[in-house]
């Protein structure tokens, strides 16, 4: 595993969230198994929190929040599986701080 | 804390790597209409990861549902999508798969329309053990017309038209659908994402009318109007209360307000269906001048 | 294009109207009937439900008339054309679908075999007095097309004309027979299949790429796609666009609905359909349609013996009704008769169409027989004076 930057490193997932359609209902908070995701300090347009992946490295991509999403807003992959998929990782966006 | 993540900003175009649920759904019309914490989008997450398990061919999968909150899947969904009357999903299906038995036809639609309005349609199809596979998301409520009492609201329950609480019986559907014939019956709910899921592809592979109830949380109506929290707590609710057993007699599973909630696969048998029924039959009466109608009834 | 011969049982037969209505079916290429028993119409589907095993199609008796009239459109959405039969009681229950079928523009033929009514009224008895419900009974805004055959022959002709509207407009049509059309027996001629023409479903040949399911040709008419190969559609019976996506809005409410008015109302010229009978120098026209028409006849030829001009217009195709033609007669005639089982429905529309320049007599009948000629000739003969 590259360790590049913090999110490669640890259980070997990652989360993809698309800010705009989460209605913040905290589905995929809630019911991550290892607790790693939060609500973002910011709002979406809408005015909802999104989630973040506040603990990265406890991240497996088991897509539980993926399954559970009403709102198809976030899904989790394992590492292995996107670098499989042979997609280039999008930049990371900086979430502006309140 | 560490706000390291990936985000992908607004349209499909910009991600590289899509969300699984994706290809099923008509991105032009995300974001959907459902309430925060509406458990129906999970179901459609399940459906989604069902669909692509089975290996079916998108192209033959039809959806067809009825009216009201959950009635509104189909037009999320990139399939041949039917959005038809309320009540009556059930017999505009068993139309188009007669019409063209290679079709896989999904009914996907809520307790209110399916089992009210569209009781008949449901005792009848399951009588004649119709090859359709039922999603029904059971949010115990009409939804759409503002939290109206259902069949399958729990006695004590205050909703609109009850305004001073249910004193009405709730069916069971599992026992209903178990007695009219149904040869597949499995109850759920969206905190059980990975056995709904699993439920899905097993419907989707079974020959027959199959029953997935899918107890989902309404937390605009149902769950405000009697004080339950939000989504999550009625996940939670679920997640506390739920007890899975597969197997059990449909007829001990009732469902009462915020009590025990039993799960599970309750039935699978195999029956023949309707269409198969018919071509033994003719093929019986005609012989070899019988051509049978319909040479699949769909991919498995 | 020709009748597919499998459906088409050529020959001289001596059978009843709705016997003959269900070889018109067939012989229209009509594969899929989704049906209920209701007197008097179930002798077409149990007519169908013994020949399609052998046609080759779908015959299936639902638990009810609402079952049926939605099941017929899934049908059509498989590819099939389809048909459901009924009479009073259960038009009434499929009024909800008939506004299904127009706003989705599904093809589908509906039979109504009249009979006495409101309600239970008397089964086994005609009448005439469903006309108005097939053109106004949904909610809503929307143009059938209705068809009145006078005899078992016409049953059989004007079946495959129904079928042959219902894929040209994509609309409901309606075939209204009545309990005596429907149970008198008479000489069928059934040509052979080449001999039939058909209309196919206008099927697309744009990739599904390209296709968007409600964008209307140059008729009004969009062309179809059928499920399972590979467009994808989304068919509602909300307000919707081009794509077939809800667009709940007044502009897309506006177009969609005038442009399914338009669909019959624009094309209403080639939907004229009547016989005529000594209207050119008639002074008193008797508009009839189904079995009155017989009476009707009969009661023509006697005022023209005795000397009145008279002549008779006789609807085929009902709705839409052909305004033109009767504002045309209005110009030189006195005075209209106008003899049907009912209290006064299509009389209304002649009303209409001749705007008060001439008297409009409704020779009425509650229903449970045909008129007497006498009847009908004894309203003639007033007027004529």
């Amino acid at each position: 595993m590259s360790d590049q930057d913090g999110v490669r490193k640890g259980k070997g997932g990652t989360v993809f969230v698309r800010v705009e359609v989460c209605k913040g209902c905290s589905f995929c908070i809630d019911f991550c198994p290892t607790h790693c995701i939060e609500f973002s300090h910011g709002y979406n347009k809408k005015g909802y929190h999104y989630p973040v992946l506040a603990r990265p490295e406890e991240c497996t991509g088991c897509d539980m929040c993926g399954h559970y999403c009403p709102d198809f807003a976030i899904y989790g992959i394992r590492l292995k599986d996107l670098e499989a998929r042979q997609a280039p990782a999008p930049e990371p966006l900086i979430p502006t701080k309140p | 804390m560490s706000e390291e993540l990936h985000v992908v900003e607004e349209t499909p175009d910009f991600c590289e790597v899509d969300n699984p649920v994706m290809p099923y759904l008509r991105q032009d019309r995300i974001p959907h209409i459902w309430c925060p914490g509406c458990g129906i989008g999970t179901t459609v997450n399940c459906f989604a990861r069902a669909l692509t398990d089975s290996g079916l061919d998108l192209d033959k999968v039809a959806i067809v549902s009825g009216i009201g909150c959950t009635g509104r899947v189909a037009g999320y969904m990139n399939l041949d999508s039917f959005h038809t009357t309320h009540g009556r999903p059930i017999p505009f299906a068993t139309g188009l798969k007669l019409a063209r038995p290679e079709l896989k036809v999904v009914v996907y639609s809520g307790d209110g329309d399916l089992t009210a309005i569209g009781g008949n349609h449901f005792v009848h199809a399951a009588r004649r053990n119709m090859d359709l596979m039922i999603v029904c998301v059971n949010n115990f409520t009409y939804g759409m017309t503002g939290g109206q009492v259902a069949p399958t609201t729990p006695p004590g329950a205050t909703q609109t038209t009850m305004p001073f609480g249910n004193y009405e019986n709730p069916f069971n559907l599992a026992y209903l659908a178990d007695a009219c014939g149904a040869v597949y019956v499995a109850r759920w709910t969206v905190y059980h994402v990975k056995q709904l899921a699993k439920a899905m592809l097993e419907g989707l592979h079974k020959k027959g009318f199959v029953f997935i109830e899918a107890l989902a949380p309404c937390p605009t109506l149902y769950s405000r109007r009697n004080r339950l929290g939000d989504g999550v707590d009625q996940l939670k609710y679920y997640k506390e209360k739920s007890v899975i057993r597969n197997g059990a007699d449909t007829k001990e599973v009732p469902l009462g307000f915020q009590g025990e909630i039993v799960v599970g696969k309750f039935i699978d048998r195999d029956r023949p269906t309707w269409l198969d029924s018919m071509n033994a039959h003719y093929t019986g009466v005609f012989r070899d001048r019988y051509q049978p109608w319909g040479g699949s009834h769909g991919q498995d | 294009m020709h009748a597919d011969p499998k459906g088409v049982l050529t020959g001289v037969h001596f059978i009843d109207g709705d016997h003959a209505a269900c070889e018109g079916a067939l012989a229209a290429g009509c594969r899929f009937v989704a049906g209920y028993p209701i007197t008097p119409s179930t002798e077409v589907v149990e007519r169908f439900a013994a020949r399609i095993p052998q046609v080759g199609g779908m015959f299936i008796q639902m638990e009810d008339e609402i079952a049926s009239s939605i099941a017929i459109l899934g049908g059509a959405w498989a590819g099939q054309k389809v048909m459901t039969v009924t009479s009073g009681p259960g038009l009434s229950l499929m009024m909800e679908h008939v506004g299904y079928a127009a706003i989705t523009e599904t093809p589908c033929v509906i039979v109504d075999v009249q009979r006495g009514g409101p309600s239970t009224g008397l089964p086994t008895l005609p009448a005439q007095a469903d006309m108005m419900q097939v053109k106004w009974g949904s909610h809503g805004d929307y143009e059938p097309i209705a068809l009145c055959p006078n005899s078992p022959q016409e049953c059989f002709d004007l079946m495959v004309k129904a079928f042959n509207l219902a894929e040209t407009y994509r609309v409901p049509v309606f075939f209204m027979m009545d309990e005596v059309v429907g149970h008198m027996t008479e000489r069928v001629v059934i040509p052979p299949a080449d001999q039939i023409e058909v209309v196919e479903r206008r099927w697309t040949a744009k990739p599904p790429a390209e296709y968007l399911p409600f964008e209307p040709g140059p008729d009004m008419v969009p062309e179809m796609v059928k499920a399972g190969d590979g467009y994808r559609i989304h068919v509602t019976g909300l307000t919707h666009d081009e794509r077939g996506y809800p667009a709940m809005n007044p502009a897309a409410q506006d177009r969609l609905v005038r442009r399914l008015s338009e669909k019959i109302r624009g094309n209403a010229d080639k939907l004229v359909d009547v016989r005529e009978e000594g209207l050119e120098d008639a002074e008193i026209v008797v508009v009839s349609f189904g079995i009155t028409s017989r009476v009707a006849h009969a009661a023509v030829e006697e005022a023209r013996r005795k000397g009145f001009k008279v002549g008779h217009l006789r609807l085929i195709i009902a709705w839409p009704f052909p305004r033109k033609r009767i504002a045309e007669l209005a110009v030189r005639a006195k005075a209209f008769v106008v003899p049907e089982l009912n209290l006064g429905q299509m009389a209304l529309e002649v009303e209409r169409a001749v705007a008060g320049r001439v008297p409009v007599i409704p020779v009425t009948h509650a229903g449970g027989t045909v008129h007497q000629p006498g009847e009908i000739l004894a309203r003639i003969m007033e007027v004529a004076r």
